[in-house]
């Protein structure tokens, strides 16, 4: 792909796969490439999106990126960098920086900067407040939204109300109140995102200058909050395993079991069974908000979609309960451990002026850092998963009224042509005749799926264009860790192809040997074994609960800073993540070595062994 | 300090203070001693019995004062004092006083049966620590006797007329009157494992790690460089392990059976297996911060494993190297913090 070091082939030189064109160019025509888009450089935001995206699943990454260049651009007013640009090829998504070089608009934008990032620093606390509110109002809205029907005849309540507007009109009401709703999610994401970042890594350098070899995840630790929303959905499955022993019904709980018939039986159970059910419903509402992906993609359900995961875990902890282990997270002692390795850091520092600097800068870091930890909970995970199935509800609607198979066909629509369909079947609802969306749209979300499965098989180069001297942006830097020293690894990465050895970022150190489960989707979780290493290509910090199980963990995407990192080294779990290609290169039942203070993971096996299970 | 009149001193009566009689080794060892670090148990033989010996042999024939005669350009009459001095302190009847308290000392040390001896020289001044004024620091490792242990504290203090040393003395006009050379003598460890650590990053500077090399058998080979160590860098404070580089340790030293140390040949396998566990780096960290602490600054370590995996600290120093270095701050001081994320967003660099 990338002969020498010369530089990323060209955008222009990235072909359709033959095809899937039909597709290609049903996203909007602002993300298609352009002959000028040679001169710029682009990176593939495998880190968000490491899949091709569906039509409808784009909308992700367009009202992120409106959302994140306003802020950058035009409301904190970053000195030196712009907005985020996107293209999309083959259901990549690629990203490229817009600097500011001109000395004079630089300066300009110091002053604007000051004014504005600095005033959320100093009232960080009572913004952040306002913040979760706003989100909650936000969430508040969403839930609030009625599910899209359509009755044979307007109920009666309609006129003699005098309510002068039918149903149809709801459809559309519903549906643009929710596209509104998430590009507002999106704006209140970047609200605060950057500047919580900046003040992390400024305190980041100033470790990484005072402790040249200290490891990234040292000082994640000495950052990390303790409180965060995050932590609270494992704190649940605790919750509920403990519970479950109370109660006397722990033992309807066991590996492999069916998790309809655990609460049917729990139900038949009596007083017991119904009072730890009623336990479940507290913890669901809201703690099991959380995606079992990332949020990014329609199909990264939540544990309240879908239970497997906290099922998965409850038979571990409730065994754990059993034999008399506290499962509650220690947070006084986390706290005071941290505390501990903040102070023996400062006493290392040379000069009473650096240790004041050391103090100010790890302050100031505290003080963000629950937004950076937390906001995913609302953003990512919950509002998220609230958007997508509203979506799905529409899906349903339009399968009903035949205009295509599945209900999760919908997301082979772009966001434009979904509101199209539902215009169609507004019309045809009122006109009283048949709409025409079933005769047109199964062909193309046909042609769609088969595009999405073909993607999937062309690897993409992992940047385009020329490799610029630095990469200034602090939004690439600090969001996608993209530095000029890396780009320089990514165009040697075809020499070591063959290499038994993957690295990645060291997420928590300890070396553990063992064999590999390489898990695709959160539905294969039920195949973890006790001691099994999981791989997996994205990690997330909602597959807390099943870290006791497992002796180590492998992602292909996710930095040092991630909260899949952030979670296993409050495990202690061996983990290393943003090894770009584990799930490819590890077979599933090989025997590996993790060793999660280097960032390597060694492949040891040739060939891999038969599954005991 | 007892040890000015004495001319045997224990370990666990001195300490860093007591550094012009004892020398900077020998300090150092009481103060680890003191300090409760383990360090295998010895004595040091005094500049006050160095200083016995001197006047028994000023008493037949002129030291100092010929060597302070000498022209430092002519390199012939250095070479021929030299000669001349070490055989004299090599050969010429040691005060009774001084010869019987090292005797007893040595009994005293391997209770009253044999156990091997380390001897080495313990110089006095800072300076003298380096090389270029002390000539080669003497040590004699696995040293079985104490006649044989007598005659290497003769060959320790001999080597303050060795022609570097002497040469180094007159071109800095360094006066004679107040030359001196304590001794150590210290159990040795039959070790299973030894090698160096220092307390802060020998190639960054950085003080949040620790550097420890390590190769089998004695340390000699890791210090005299014969062996290629394996080497770890841990962080100092959270122990995690950044640097795990494992050699092809080709050979190791051990004792010989006439005393002395010797080669041995390894195979492959024990030649590419690391010669520490995790759980030994962890404890010689646990020390090596223990003895950072103690003294206030990072440190130049010599450790061994014995063959039971005891922990054994044969001599710290403090690091000069990059604590001789100017520090510059690490950010410039700000009065708004806020200033500092300026860093990062850019336009002030």
């Amino acid at each position: 792909m990338a002969d020498g070091a010369k530089g990323f082939p060209l955008p222009s030189s990235l072909k359709v796969v033959p095809g899937t064109e039909a597709a290609q160019a049903a996203y909007p025509y602002y993300t298609q490439f352009t002959p000028e888009d040679d001169e710029r450089f682009w990176f593939y935001n495998s880190m968000h999106f490491p899949e091709p995206m569906h039509h409808f699943d784009m909308i992700t990454a367009e009202a992120a990126y409106v959302a994140l260049g306003a802020f950058n651009t035009r409301v904190h007013v970053l000195p030196t960098a712009k907005g985020i640009d996107h293209r999309v090829i083959n259901g990549r998504v690629y990203i490229g920086g817009v600097a500011v070089t001109d000395p004079a608009e630089i300066e300009e934008r110091v002053g604007e900067f000051q004014q504005r990032a600095f005033y959320y620093y100093e009232h960080w606390e009572t913004l952040y407040d306002q913040w979760k509110e706003k989100m909650k109002a936000l969430i508040a809205d969403a839930q609030a939204l009625p599910k899209p029907s359509l009755p044979d005849y307007e109920p009666l309540e309609t006129t003699h109300t005098g309510k002068g507007v039918a149903a149809n009109h709801a459809l559309l009401d519903i549906y643009q109140k929710q596209i509104e709703g998430y590009h507002r999610m999106w704006h209140h994401h970047f609200e605060f995102l950057l500047l919580g970042y900046g003040a992390y890594m400024t305190f980041f350098d100033f470790c990484k200058k005072a402790f040249p070899e200290i490891s990234d995840q040292t000082i994640s630790r000495m950052v990390a909050g303790m409180e965060a929303e995050i932590f609270r959905p494992d704190e649940e499955v605790k919750r509920l395993a403990r519970r479950a022993v109370e109660l006397g019904v722990d033992d309807k709980f066991h590996d492999g079991m069916h998790i309809d018939d655990v609460l049917e039986a729990l139900d038949q159970l009596g007083e017991s069974g119904k009072a730890w059910l009623d336990e479940l419903e507290a913890s669901r509402n809201p703690w099991f908000n959380v995606s079992s992906g990332d949020g990014f993609y329609h199909y990264h359900r939540s544990w309240n979609d879908d239970l497997s995961l906290p099922f998965a875990a409850l038979p571990g902890y409730i065994e754990k309960v059993r034999a008399g282990v506290n499962l509650e997270r220690p947070t006084a002692q986390l706290i005071s451990e941290r505390e501990q390795l903040v102070a023996d850091y400062r006493e290392l520092l040379d000069t009473d002026e650096d240790k004041a600097t050391y103090d100010q800068l790890i302050h100031l870091a505290h003080r963000v850092f629950p937004y950076v930890e937390g906001h995913k909970f609302y953003c990512e995970h919950w509002y998220t998963n609230l958007f997508f199935n509203k979506i799905r509800e529409f899906g349903a609607l339009l399968r009903d009224h035949g205009f295509f198979e599945k209900e999760e066909d919908v997301f082979h629509l772009t966001q434009y042509e979904l509101e199209s369909a539902i215009i169609d079947l507004m019309l045809s609802w009122g006109i009283g005749s048949e709409p025409r969306g079933p005769k047109y749209w199964p062909a193309i979300v046909k042609l769609r799926a088969a595009a999405i499965a073909e993607w999937a098989k062309h690897p993409t180069p992992p940047a385009l264009g020329n490799v610029p001297d630095s990469i200034d942006d602090p939004a690439i830097v600090m969001l996608w860790g993209i530095t000029r020293e890396n780009l320089d690894t990514w165009l040697n990465a075809d020499a070591e192809a063959d290499s038994k050895e993957l690295k990645g970022f060291a997420a928590c150190h300890g070396v553990v040997e063992g064999p590999a489960r390489v898990v695709k989707s959160v539905e294969e979780i039920g195949r973890l074994q006790q001691g099994d290493i999981l791989v997996c290509q994205v990690t997330n910090p909602t597959w807390a609960p099943i870290f006791q199980k497992i002796s180590a963990a492998v992602s292909d995407i996710g930095g040092s800073m991630s909260h899949m990192a952030i979670v296993a080294r409050e495990y202690g779990l061996p983990a290393v993540v943003g090894t770009g290609t584990a799930t490819q290169k590890i077979k599933d039942g090989q025997r590996i070595r993790v060793d999660g203070g280097r960032g390597t993971v060694t492949i040891l096996d040739e060939e891999p062994v038969l599954e005991d299970a | 300090m007892s040890s000015e009149v004495k001319s045997v001193a224990w370990f666990s009566e001195v300490g860093i203070h007591d550094r012009p009689t004892v020398g900077g080794k020998g300090g150092s060892l009481g103060e680890l001693t003191g300090a409760g670090i383990a360090v295998p148990p010895g004595f040091v033989v005094t500049t006050h019995a160095f200083e016995l010996f001197l006047k028994a042999l000023e008493a037949r024939d002129s030291v100092r004062d010929k060597v302070e005669r000498l022209e430092p350009a002519n390199l012939d009459a250095v070479t021929a004092l030299s000669q001349e001095l070490r055989r004299r302190v090599v050969e010429e009847p040691l005060p009774a006083e001084v010869e019987q308290a090292i005797l007893a000392a040595h009994s005293e040390l391997c209770g009253g049966g044999s156990v091997p001896v380390a001897v080495r020289s313990s110089a006095t001044t800072e300076d003298a620590e380096d090389a270029s004024f002390a000539g080669l620091q003497d040590t004699f490792l696995w040293v079985l006797t104490a006649e044989e242990t007598v005659q290497r504290v003769r060959e320790c203090w001999g080597s303050l007329y060795s022609v570097e040393s002497m040469t180094y003395r007159l071109k800095h006009k360094l006066p004679e009157e107040g030359v001196a050379m304590a001794v150590v003598v210290q159990q040795m460890v039959d070790a299973r494992t030894a090698g160096v650590m220092f307390t802060r990053s020998p190639t960054s500077g950085d003080k949040s790690v620790i550097t420890i090399e390590g190769a089998w058998g004695l340390g000699s080979a890791v210090v005299s460089g014969e062996v290629t160590p394996d080497r770890w860098v841990m962080g100092k404070i959270t122990g995690e392990i950044s640097v795990r580089d494992i050699s092809h340790k080709h050979a190791k030293q051990v004792p010989a059976p006439e005393g002395g140390i010797m080669e041995v040949e390894l195979d492959k396998l024990d030649a590419e297996t690391p010669c520490l566990s995790d759980e030994e780096l962890q404890a010689l960290r646990e020390v090596g911060r223990r003895i950072e602490r103690h003294y206030g600054r990072p440190q130049d370590i010599e450790w061994a494993v014995d063959k039971q995996g005891n922990i054994l600290l044969l001599q710290s120093r403090p690091e000069t190297v990059w604590s001789a270095k100017e520090v510059a701050p690490v950010a410039e001081k700000k009065d708004n913090p806020l200033n500092h994320v300026m860093n990062i967003f850019g336009g002030r660099r």
